[in-house]
């Protein structure tokens, strides 16, 4: 079997489709199986034609963000003298995620293609995929892919005698959550500490090297020779209304079958537990999930009969974000929980603003010093509290992202605060039993 | 600084991937490439760098302080990295990370007395559906066991042997 887990009957295959093939990478593959036939079909669309099927697709960030990728695009100014780039970021770190990896690993050549068509929407000649350094392996696929699109006329000065030209590198990180923040990201290309950029002005008008830049997440372009070869209605009817589409869901934790799986959006979470990852493991009982990767506030299990797309999860104020779904059961102290993501962002937070380097390795103090049971009633409060004041004052997301599940998880499980205070040890710590996979 | 011929090779491929005069987007891809054959990020590769791309030599310091891939000291020829973030803790990730301190004799970005292996806990590295994952330098472990990274670690005692 190809793929890290088995699939399951309730997956729908659009963006994953090729990934059971043999050989799914090679560029013979893809031609024989839709391959570049969505550049084909673009390249007699006007720049409006294209942008056009992309919004008519309902196609959203699949980064985290949910801006809409049509709208994205037609930011970018078409009278600039300046150069455009297409900018693919594959820095893929958001804890609980692991889905642009099998995306780059199966089928590469999706991707390039991808970027082709942005780069046919916007008037760009050149892309790059900045791959976060401990995907090197990716690094060497793509690699391999892009020589192949080369040898066979499908990247260059005059792609298939279309007299069209489209250059794509790969580019490396080095190990910083950060840079997966798309003003950080652009100052790492660029050679730099990964630090966020005031905005505006956004990537769009001035992205790398101050030129307008086309900055998306690898699914966000994975889904692009889709909604072209299937037309953005048909595409966008496979999702629930202003969530158009399929996307890859990453479940992970306490299930019988965690995995990555391609499921429509708005596929009921409840579901996904239950049929497609295979329902709890061990028989027990479900306490709380994180819809989108840590960074999006925790779901307690009764709020986990929700529709998974964008809007659904925002009603009910929490984030769809990069589709990490992670698990818990009633056995997970929460403390520890919120502890361990803390510990996360205290590390990645790059220091540019004072709100975020300070508030993070603050909570993680009160947090660490709280699931040792030296907690105290008034600070279970004050970990809410000082989270909030991080809330909007930082340059980037990454306070944002540090503070939003902390209040909700002192919002939520206030009694696992209260379970670890005056000295008390961790209640769930010796009631978990270790479950090795 | 004398560079082996597949180092230059690449030096040149990454200098060609970017546009004229932009040549400092190449800082961190070669000094990624140069600390794999090197095995550390030494001050001559410092004072390369910033040759080739046309910066202070404090600019590309600037850089390595920021990246947590980037280091000034040699790390074990084989570096196991194991994962606790959220994913890997829920399926035994820290339990895992606590084994592999007891087996090796060495915590948190030590190294053997050999030399050969080192140890880093490490933050979410994608393969949280898979978990609890270990890296060993770039190469993914799956579904790893206690016992799986014993079997692991003992190959990688093997291969220094040969």
């Amino acid at each position: 079997m190809p793929l890290y887990n088995e699939p399951s009957p309730l997956e729908v295959r659009v963006l994953s489709k090729r990934f059971l093939l043999p050989n799914s990478a090679s560029i013979d593959t893809y031609l024989a199986n839709e391959g570049y036939q969505a550049w084909r079909k673009a390249v007699g669309m006007t720049q409006d034609e294209i942008i056009n099927e992309v919004k008519a697709s309902n196609l959203r960030g699949r980064g985290g963000a949910g801006f809409p990728t049509g709208m994205k695009w037609s930011f970018v100014p078409r009278n600039s003298p300046k150069p455009k780039y297409i900018m693919v970021n594959a820095d893929e770190s958001e804890p609980g995620t692991c889905k642009d990896r099998v995306l780059m690993e199966f089928d590469p050549h999706q991707l390039i293609e991808g970027m082709m068509i942005a780069g046919l929407a916007v008037g760009s000649q050149a892309g790059y995929i900045y791959i976060r350094g401990e995907y090197r392996y990716l690094i060497d696929i793509m690699d391999k892919a892009i020589d192949e699109a080369y040898a066979r006329g499908w990247l260059g000065d005059n792609i298939q005698g279309t007299g069209v030209k489209f250059e794509v590198r790969t580019h490396t990180g080095a190990g910083a959550y950060e840079c997966g923040e798309e003003s950080a990201l652009l100052e790492s290309f660029e050679g730099k500490r990964g630090v966020p950029r005031i905005r505006p002005p956004f990537p769009a008008v001035a992205g790398a090297y101050q030129c307008p830049t086309v900055l998306n997440n690898v699914e966000t372009y994975c889904s692009v020779p889709s909604i072209i070869l299937m037309g953005g209605a048909s595409w966008a009817a496979l999702g629930t209304p202003k969530n158009g589409g399929t996307r890859l869901f990453c479940l992970s934790g306490h299930i019988n079958k965690p995995g990555v799986y391609e499921l429509p959006m708005g596929f009921n979470l409840m579901r996904m537990i239950n049929e497609v990852g295979g329902g709890m493991r061990g028989g027990k009982k479900l306490k709380a999930v994180i819809p989108g990767g840590s960074s999006c506030p925790v779901l307690k299990a009764d709020e986990c009969d929700v529709a998974m797309d964008y809007d659904s999860v925002a009603a009910i104020k929490s984030m769809l974000g990069s589709g990490g779904v992670v698990v818990m059961d009633e056995d997970t102290c929460m403390v520890k929980a919120a502890l361990r993501i803390m510990k996360f962002y205290a590390h990645e937070s790059c220091g540019w603003c004072i709100p975020c380097r300070e508030g993070t390795t603050w909570l993680r103090k009160v947090l660490s010093r709280f699931h040792d049971g030296m907690g105290r009633r008034d600070e279970i409060d004050m970990i809410g509290d000082l989270s909030k004041s991080i809330l909007g004052r930082t340059f980037c997301p990454l306070g944002d992202a540090a503070a939003m599940p902390t209040i909700a998880f002192v919002e939520k499980f206030r009694d696992d605060f209260e379970a670890h205070l005056d000295g008390k040890p961790c209640p769930y710590e010796n009631a978990s039993q270790l479950v090795m996979a | 600084m004398t560079l082996s011929p597949q180092l230059e090779a690449r030096f040149q491929k990454i200098l060609s991937s970017y546009p004229k005069g932009r040549e400092r987007s190449a800082v961190i891809p070669m000094l990624m490439y140069a600390q794999d054959e090197i095995g550390s990020i030494t001050r001559e590769l410092v004072e390369e760098v910033a040759k080739r791309t046309g910066i202070q030599p404090l600019q590309v310091d600037e850089v390595i302080g920021y990246y947590s891939m980037m280091h000034r000291k040699p790390l074990g020829k084989y570096h196991v990295q194991v994962c606790t973030n959220i994913s890997c803790l829920l399926v035994g990730g820290e339990e895992l990370y606590e084994h592999a301190c007891k087996k090796l004799g060495i915590g948190h970005k030590e190294v053997t007395e050999d030399g050969q292996i080192s140890l880093e806990e490490v933050e979410c590295m994608g393969a949280c559906s898979w978990a609890p994952a270990v890296q060993v330098n770039y190469d993914f472990h799956h579904f790893v066991t206690p016992e799986k990274l014993d079997r692991l670690i003992e190959d990688l005692r093997k291969v220094k042997g040969t």
